[in-house]
């Protein structure tokens, strides 16, 4: 068995102009090691095949011979960009299998923690998204932003990217008022920076040329696909992990859940700016409701949860990860299945990407914001 | 009519370019953001990870370490090799060798928190190159402590 | 004006200076400008604020192997620098940067650089189909549809500035601004004329042969140190042509009141050359065929009015 392309796609004699044009592993629009073969007509595609694989690293099958507390920095490392929400889905997965409680005050401080970093995924999205089509200066002006976002949670865990932060019952260590001082000072001066970022870009006549009715998701598809996320709230269905099975303390803040209809980019592009407004006024509610007390309940130093099995979803930024985990009661687990958002919303881009100029192409894998090491695992 | 809205989309358009340009500008004339390393330093949060060290005892400067090797064994990575033997006349063992492999350390922090005397922490490194790679898969951790041995 | 072989070798030494100079000051000033709008320094290091840059950036890229991709047809990918560089040359002798400072006074001089601009188009095709590459390939063909929907504008605008000072040769447009500048009579023109030389010279946010985001270097992919580096050089010296052309049409040229002529001249083409510069790091990319209708349906209709209304006001 190779790891070539299937023949179909060597020279063989046509009696047309089309070509096979390979949208390679090192491509500077595709985010990570992905590679599409389109078969073009000119500049129109006429049939895309996205081949995976390049950044399998064989997680699931690691986490059989680790312990569940070894499991950890494996997972944030699926997902560097959402690492925190990854995290959270591990530990309230394992405490959800051995029933173990978690302190308010953790839950508060676990609830900051991954929404600072969904809206730090959502500011590299949209310096990403602008870069695809071509605008170098937001990509910078939104890593101006993230660094903040970034010294915040270095100031709370030590990391940068791969937070390996949360334990089972709780936090490992204690929270002091200045960094919750220092989250609610970026909150409030990042309100004011939003609006630069509409100024510059949202209202930008060759931004709307470029993302309005491209790369429209038919509300039908999108349930048939299996899309999450923004993705799917770009096309109608008010679908949020958050409000549907809530989790982690997310039923006490009172938060909206944006939707747009019209299924293309823009719409996408809008429900992602409005997730910050709304990411903004949960941590802000966090903040000015969180009480006093321990940050991590007692639980044996070694896990060994009970046997049977456990199904945990938490919201990404980039959609709805669960995570599946069967016990057989010893200290590593038995299976382990990461059913990750971005292997379902990459499967609708051979779909949209049939009949596009090739710009358009890059423009719709850039607004379905897939990270490419979640979906080989 | 047809010609009002081609007109009037022309002109709306050019003045969203306009307020485009008007916040590049801003961003010219404002201060940059740039830590000119290493002519400036960025401040180091309290929490930073660099590359962990073992601690000695305040009393005896000998290795607190005394070889469980419970932070071998919950490494995710297996980047910790740990032997000890006990000195003459002691009643616990202490560490005479701890190899860190930091080409495979993913700075989880397991080791840390899971070690039972406290004897691993944090260093506060970060500027760390060499010509010779084995100076960091076979990382000697012991060398700058007093050895009772 | 006849021309002696003498002065045609001083001019021609004179000419390449000038384009090596203005190379080295363009890729410093677009670095630093580039940095400045993104909240950083561009380069620093070398040389007091990055000064010496570009001359560390030229022997690097010299240094580098010359490398000819498999299959490629190999004539026709060294000869595409060259086709880009060497009609720079002779599109800089009728250009006047004082009043007495011209190399050569042509009574046609408009017309032989607007002719000499379309090689550079030829340059990139050559390069593209030269290369192997289909995404070279893909870069080319995008430029050859770009230059094709953007000369006729910009002839019309070219030729309505013709109209109203009634000659070729750049010195007497010039001079013909004595009492007010062009610009105060055509701003739209002006406009039109600016998007025009973006589209030329190939900058975002129509940088569609080289973008970098899809195609991966466009019409340059495989080209390697100093292949990549004349077709810089040719991009910024037509950078150079095109804003001096909009200096001498609608700035007045050399006109200025305190300091000498030719130092008017270079402010008013710096200064244009900033504005190319700010519109390739704010704006993002247009799409190949919304370009191809912007230059239709939009700007020719729009010059072509212009030219009709100049031409019945100035009949009058």
């Amino acid at each position: 068995m190779s790891m070539a392309a299937p023949l179909t796609y060597t020279l063989e004699k046509r009696d047309n102009d089309n070509f096979t044009l390979n949208l390679g592993p090192q491509h500077p629009g595709t985010h990570g090691v992905l590679r599409v073969v389109l078969q073009m007509d000119g500049e129109y595609i006429l049939h895309a095949d996205p081949v995976l694989g390049y950044g399998h690293r064989m997680q699931e099958k690691i986490a059989e011979n680790m312990t569940y507390l070894q499991c950890l920095p494996y997972v944030c490392r699926m997902d560097y960009l959402g690492a925190m929400s990854y995290n959270l889905a591990w530990v309230c997965a394992v405490e959800r299998l051995c029933g173990f409680e978690v302190p308010e005050r953790a839950e508060h401080i676990r609830v900051i923690a991954t929404e600072l970093n969904r809206m730090a995924s959502h500011l590299l999205w949209w310096g990403a998204y602008l870069l695809d089509l071509g605008a170098f200066t937001p990509f910078l002006q939104a890593f101006t932003d993230r660094e903040q976002i970034l010294d915040i949670l270095e100031y709370l865990t030590g990391s940068r990217l791969t937070y390996c932060y949360f334990r089972f019952g709780g936090l490992p260590d204690e929270v002091d008022d200045v960094f919750l001082e220092r989250t609610m000072s970026f909150v409030n001066g990042f309100r004011k920076r939003l609006k630069n970022y509409h100024d510059l870009v949202t209202g930008n006549v060759i931004f709307h040329h470029r993302s309005k009715d491209v790369g429209v998701i038919l509300p039908f598809d999108a349930a048939a696909y299996g899309l999450t996320g923004p993705i799917l709230r770009g096309s109608g269905f008010a679908y949020d992990v958050r409000k549907q099975e809530p989790y982690a303390a997310y039923e006490r803040f009172d938060f909206i859940v944006p939707t747009e209809t019209s299924g293309d980019c823009l719409a996408r592009y809008n429900v992602r700016m409005e997730e910050f407004v709304q990411s903004m006024n949960i941590i802000e509610q966090a903040v000015n409701t969180i009480p006093e007390g321990p940050v991590r309940s007692k639980v044996p130093k070694t896990i060994k949860p009970p046997r049977g099995e456990v199904a945990m979803a938490v919201e990404t930024p980039r959609g709805e990860l669960v995570i599946y985990i069967v016990s057989d009661g010893s200290k590593k687990p038995y299976r382990v299945k990461f059913r990750v958002p971005s292997f379902a919303n990459l499967s609708v881009f051979a779909r949209l990407a049939r009949g596009q100029l090739l710009a358009d192409a890059l423009a719709i894998l850039g607004s379905l914001d897939m990270v490419i090491p979640e979906v080989d695992r | 009519m047809i010609e009002c809205c081609y007109i009037k989309d022309i002109i709306r358009g050019f003045a969203s370019l306009l307020v485009g340009m008007r916040v590049t500008m801003q961003n010219m004339l404002s201060r940059p953001h740039t830590v000119q390393w290493p002519r400036e330093e960025a401040p180091l949060p309290p929490r930073f990870r660099g590359h962990i060290t073992v601690l000695p005892d305040e009393m005896t400067r000998y290795p607190k370490c005394f070889a469980c090797g419970t932070c071998a064994r919950n490494c995710p990575s297996g980047c910790i090799t740990v032997s000890g033997k006990k000195p003459a006349g002691a009643r616990k063992k202490v560490a005479n060798s701890f190899f860190l492999d930091f080409t495979r350390c993913s700075l989880c922090g397991i080791c840390v928190e899971s070690c039972p005397v406290g004897a691993l922490d944090f260093s506060r490194h970060y500027a760390l190159a060499d010509f010779d790679g084995r100076k960091f898969q076979e990382m000697d951790l012991l060398q700058d402590l007093v050895s009772p041995f | 004006m006849s021309i002696t072989p003498l002065h045609l070798l001083i001019y021609l030494a004179g000419i390449s200076a000038l384009v090596g100079l203005n190379a080295v000051i363009l890729v410093w000033l677009e670095r630093k400008v580039a940095g400045h709008m993104q909240f950083r320094y561009g380069p620093m290091e070398v040389g007091p604020h990055g000064l010496l840059q570009t001359l560390a950036d030229g022997i690097k890229l010299v240094s580098k192997q010359l490398l000819v991709p498999n299959q490629a047809d190999k004539p026709l990918f060294l000869m595409a620098p060259i086709v880009s560089l060497v009609p720079i040359f002779v599109a800089m002798m009728p250009l006047p940067l004082g009043e007495t400072v011209q190399a050569w006074e042509l009574n046609i001089g408009l017309l032989l650089i607007i002719a000499l601009g379309l090689l550079n188009t030829l340059g990139i095709l050559l390069a593209g189909w030269g290369s192997n590459n289909k995404y070279a390939l893909l870069g080319g063909s995008r430029a050859v549809a770009q230059i094709l929907a953007y000369k006729i504008p910009l002839l019309l605008c070219i030729l309505t500035i013709i109209m109203m000072a009634g000659s070729f040769s750049l010195r007497d447009i010039a001079l013909a601004q004595e009492d007010g500048w062009y610009v105060l009579y055509q701003p739209l023109l002006f406009i039109i004329y600016i998007v025009a030389i973006t589209l030329e010279t190939n900058r975002s946010p129509f940088d569609f042969s080289e973008a970098e985001s899809e195609l991966v270097a466009g019409f340059h992919t495989e080209y390697s140190g100093m292949g990549f580096s004349l077709f810089f050089l040719a991009e910024y010296s037509y950078m150079f042509i095109a804003s001096a052309l909009a200096s001498i049409l609608f700035l007045g040229g050399w006109q200025g009141p305190l300091l000498p002529g030719p130092v008017w001249s270079l402010i008013k083409l710096y200064a244009i050359i900033f504005l190319l510069m700010w519109f390739r790091w704010t704006f993002p990319r247009l799409r190949i065929d919304q370009m191809l209708s912007f230059g239709w349906k939009i700007l020719l209709p729009v010059t072509l009015l212009n030219f009709l209304v100049t031409a019945g006001v100035l009949a009058l």
